[in-house]
């Protein structure tokens, strides 16, 4: 499987809008937790419309730019084949199912949010989101314990953000920076 | 109403700009305007939002179409979701026909490694203010200790920890 994506070799037509946005759907119909996974499989595996270098490569332009990186990737594939067509039908098929189904649980809680039995379920279930968040913040913050200056970014962030609550815009302006200047400064 | 959906607008497309390293960096930003600025959702209510985006299949930043339908319906759905999504994919847009250009540049390795630790410092702040919503008890101060353990030291899926959490809570409301 990967042997023949490695060489590079696809279908011959680009995918169709129609096709792209269809293949995104597949994603975000069963991308439950992370979505990213499921992506690299669609694009380089299944439909091989991406070799593995090419989706590396995009990946990384995905994470430089703001905004979500699977969202950035449907808009990516999508602009990549089919211009702003594409784009839009990759953005539309990733979320497009997943913003019903919030809808018709924000529906089922605003309905029964007063039932005690309820109350008790989505205060586990916020509960439990909030134990997979500090999971994640963990697994983030552990390849960056031995450096001093990541982690000093880290704190201040922390600081401004957590606990005095500041706005992200001045603390992006001011930190973001800050921490780039840092990185290229030191020898890597 | 005119005056939610401009503010709803206004809020997201900011964000969108600002979110570098994807949804959950912006979750706190997210949580100050919508609870704390704008009184929109109390603490325990957005954090049962968070929790229900995260139940529902898909990217992570499900939060943002949820809080606008529930602050302003359909046309809040709509105005949130074109805020937060439309902005990051039009730079996507304009950099995938630039991108060549700069890929052996030293200075993108730079940005990257610096971002990085701004993106953790965030997410360790998402991590802090959901958990000091949600935590309003011993067993629930328990379960978040117990879920976050498990997700650090297991490869569970984050589906079965939240399907965890809504089974224990669902015990506990029989006690």
């Amino acid at each position: 499987m990967t042997s023949i994506a490695d060489t590079g070799e696809r279908d011959l037509s680009p995918p169709t809008a129609r096709q792209i946005f269809t293949g995104f759907l597949g994603i975000g119909l069963v991308g439950f937790g992370g979505v990213l996974p499921l992506a690299r499989r669609m694009l380089v595996e299944d439909k091989r419309w991406l070799n593995p270098q090419e989706f590396s490569d995009l990946l990384g332009l995905c994470q430089f730019l703001p905004g979500g990186n699977v969202i950035n990737i449907s808009v990516a594939v999508g602009m990549k084949f089919r211009g702003w067509r594409g784009a839009l039908a990759g953005i539309l098929g990733l979320t497009a199912v997943p913003t019903a189904f919030v809808i018709l649980l924000g529906v089922l809680y605003d309905r029964y949010s007063g039932d005690p039995h309820v109350q008790h379920v989505f205060a586990g279930l916020a509960a439990a989101a909030a134990g997979l968040l500090i999971g994640m913040a963990w697994k983030m913050l552990k390849p960056l314990l031995g450096k001093p200056q990541a982690l000093l970014v880290v704190g201040l962030l922390f600081a401004a953000v957590a606990i005095f609550r500041l706005p992200l815009i001045l603390v992006m302006l001011v930190l973001a920076p800050f921490s780039v200047l840092l990185s290229w400064r030191s020898p890597r | 109403m005119m005056a939610t959906l401009i503010a709803l607008a206004l809020i997201f497309t900011e964000l969108s700009l600002m979110a570098f390293g994807g949804g959950y960096a912006v979750l706190p930003e997210i949580q100050r305007r919508v609870v704390e600025v704008q009184q929109w959702v109390t603490p325990a209510e957005f954090s049962a939002l968070f929790a229900l985006a995260q139940a529902a299949p898909g990217p992570n930043m499900m939060i943002v179409p949820l809080i606008g339908w529930h602050v302003a319906g359909l046309p809040g759905l709509l105005v949130s979701s074109l805020a937060k999504f439309l902005p990051s994919s039009l730079i996507t847009c304009l950099a995938v026909s630039v991108w060549e250009r700069f890929r052996d540049r030293p200075w993108r390795a730079a940005v990257q490694a610096g971002l990085l630790p701004v993106t953790t410092g965030l997410v360790a702040s998402s991590a802090v203010v959901i958990t000091l919503a949600s935590v309003t008890g011993v067993w629930l101060a328990v379960l978040t200790g117990v879920t976050a353990a498990i997700s650090i030291l297991t490869r569970a899926h984050p589906v079965a920890v939240l399907a965890l959490g809504a089974v224990v809570g669902l015990a506990v409301s029989f006690v």
